[in-house]
């Protein structure tokens, strides 16, 4: 069966344990951050020097940690990219805007174990050569701004932030910034914008790669809360060890967060990979199952901008023989393991690690159209076919939903959502928009249609009634 | 009082310009101080920050109108801020803020922003707040709160002195 497993939240729900840095030294906090300044540097067989930063780097790329805000791309190798050459400084940005619906596991990491991040983040920035670092967190999450700046000054404090940290020589700053209530500053390059104190216009690659042009056009690396966390947990257990958690190419823990029609709605912290869709649903230590009498109708795996899976639905999945043939494998969607490659062979993705699960009564038009909503509101406006095409798929979605619908609207949505994504637009929001409707469309399109039929039928009828009472009218006068 | 530089402020944003290389970056937190303290951003406030942070005021309204955090105007004393995407709409998101709208005069169906008439409440949806395992969520202020009843609401309101 199934099981939790807490790297990352360890502690965080311990009765008792504090979000001070007393409790989280008491718990072994900051020894990573000690052990990573004091890595000597290694001869390598070439006569080369590798430094401890150096090593960090490398133990990140052994430890095949991916990033866990969303697109699940190789940490290791997005360090790789940072352009040490330039003589420009380099950035960190520690992308705490959690805002894909669905999501909220960074949350519970500020909320209750701040100091967890802000080492994650030195050993990061010392592993970078970074000097000045920020975090940019949701303007909606005032509290936890609160709670990171009070960690920023207790590390301070004890000289583990600041100039010359523990005696190393090595200097770091780290401030907090706001957002305010913008889901596109979650995109990196956008966020980078906003950081800079415009608006968060995502900025298009090449050439504004932020591994090269970032931050002021310096070199940047952005990466999520709890991919930060486990650079900690990297740095402690050395990286190959870390690579045995979770199952090949997907590496570590991951924190589920689960919302929706299950009894036990939460955040469930799993070896990735190592816990099947079924399992985070239905068994007692995680979902707990349906509502009583309710039968699964949809799930959207990986945050909102996931494409929908079916209930019953099946694929073919690749796997290993005995004898290490590569096989495909029938599997029902439920019992496609959670992780990266599962998903994505299953044509959707992990994202951001949230599931969101409707039972059958969920009307799915009505699902789609709040969703809709969401990416009409959050669209930057800055490339037309997304600008235009999220306004246009939500206008048609209200419609449908508010009795105004057509029965060609289900063909019309599809006509829209293909014509975003595909190098269209900028930044991947034209994706993310579209996905879900291209999706819902896919799998569950009569719904849409007779939904549009019943209102055309409708409407038919109404023209006819009003007609009669005129005649009823005319000849009473 | 719509904006006025008090020496408080002043020394909360020259504090704020010291946290970045590029003093345009401190804009958002700028005007995230100036809201604070007087509730919405005026056009005096645009145009000191823009003096501050050696800008055109320009600069600093085209973000003011582009985040939905930043207000234009003054709003109710209490703001709640009811989360509306999809996992809060499963948990009764829009049940919740109907039964606020009604219970404070105001109209359901209408979009945007509303605040009471003696100007104590502002009801408004917005998307997703990040806790969608306990929906639905809402926020009064800066104070957050989860799994919100019907009458959990009422007692909100009643709290609301």
């Amino acid at each position: 069966m199934a099981q939790e497993y807490k790297l990352i939240l360890k502690h965080a729900d311990e009765p008792g344990y504090t979000p001070d840095i007393e409790c989280y030294l008491r718990h072994g906090g900051y020894d990573a951050l000690k052990k990573a300044l004091a890595i000597q540097p290694k001869d390598l067989a070439d006569g080369k020097k590798l430094s401890g930063a150096e090593q960090i780097r490398e133990d990140v790329k052994v430890s095949g940690l991916r990033g866990r805000g969303g697109a699940g791309f190789s940490c290791g190798l997005k360090w790789s990219f940072v352009d040490r050459k330039s003589g420009k400084p380099i950035y960190l940005i520690c992308n705490a805007d959690e805002s894909e619906p669905g999501t909220f596991k960074d949350r519970q990491i500020m909320h209750k174990d701040p100091h967890q991040l802000i080492e994650g983040m030195i050993i990061s920035c010392f592993a970078n050569d970074v000097k000045l670092a920020y975090i940019y967190i949701r303007g909606e999450m005032p509290e936890g701004a609160k709670i990171l700046n009070r960690a920023i000054k207790e590390a301070h404090a004890k000289n583990f932030l600041g100039k010359n940290i523990l005696g190393t020589g090595y200097d770091l700053e780290i401030y907090v910034h706001r957002g305010a209530g913008a889901y596109i500053c979650g995109e990196e390059t956008g966020l980078i914008e906003s950081l800079e104190g415009k608006r968060p216009y995502p900025r298009i690659k090449p050439p504004y790669f932020p591994a090269i042009l970032g931050l002021w056009m310096c070199p940047t690396i952005v990466n999520n809360v709890e991919t930060l966390c486990n650079v900690k947990h990297i740095v402690a257990m050395g990286g190959a060890e870390f690579a045995k958690l979770g199952t090949p190419n997907n590496t570590g823990t991951r924190i589920v967060s689960l919302s929706g029609h299950v009894k036990r709605p939460g955040y469930y912290e799993i070896e990735v990979g190592k816990a099947t869709l079924r399992e985070l649903l239905y068994d007692k230590n995680f979902g707990g199952g349906l509502l009583d009498g309710r039968q699964l109708k949809a799930i959207i795996p990986g945050g909102s901008s996931s494409k929908v899976l079916k209930a019953g639905e099946k694929f073919k999945l690749k796997k290993k023989d005995a004898e290490g043939k590569e096989i495909l494998v029938e599997t029902d969607m439920l019992d496609l393991p959670y992780d990266f490659d599962s998903l994505a062979q299953a044509g959707t993705m992990s994202g951001s690690s949230a599931i969101i699960v409707m039972d059958d009564s969920v009307d799915i038009v009505k699902a789609l159209a709040n969703l809709s909503e969401f990416y009409a509101h959050e669209s930057c406006g800055q490339c037309t076919p997304c600008r235009e095409g999220s306004l246009w798929m939500n206008k048609t979605l209200q419609r449908l939903t508010h009795g105004e619908g057509r029965a060609s609207d289900a063909d019309y949505l599809g006509k829209i959502a293909d014509n975003i994504p595909g190098g269209r637009t900028i930044c991947a929001f034209g994706e993310a928009c579209s996905w879900p409707v291209q999706s819902f469309l896919a799998k569950f399109k009569d719904e849409f249609v007779a939904k549009g039929a019943a209102d055309e039928a409708r409407r038919a009828k109404e023209i006819e009634a009003p007609a009669e009472h005129k005649q009823l009218e005319s000849a009473q006068h | 009082m719509s904006f006025q530089a008090t020496p408080e402020l002043e020394a909360e944003v020259n504090e704020l310009i010291t946290h970045y290389p590029v003093k345009r970056a401190a804009s958002l937190m700028v005007l995230h101080a100036i809201q604070e303290k007087f509730g919405w951003i005026s056009s005096e406030a645009v145009q000191w920050t823009a003096k501050k942070l050696e800008l055109q005021p320009i600069n600093v309204f085209e973000i003011l109108t582009f985040y939905p955090m930043l207000r234009q105007e003054p709003q109710g004393k209490y703001a709640i801020k009811v989360c509306r995407t999809l996992s809060c709409a499963l948990g009764g998101a829009y049940e919740l803020h109907h039964h606020f709208c009604e219970k404070l005069g105001l109209d359901a169906h209408k979009h945007g922003a509303q605040t009471t008439k003696d100007g104590k409440f502002t009801v408004e949806f917005v998307e997703c707040l990040a806790s969608c395992g306990t929906a639905p969520v809402m926020m009064v202020g800066d104070k957050f709160y989860e799994g919100v009843s019907h009458k959990k609401a009422d007692e909100i309101v009643a709290g609301c002195k």
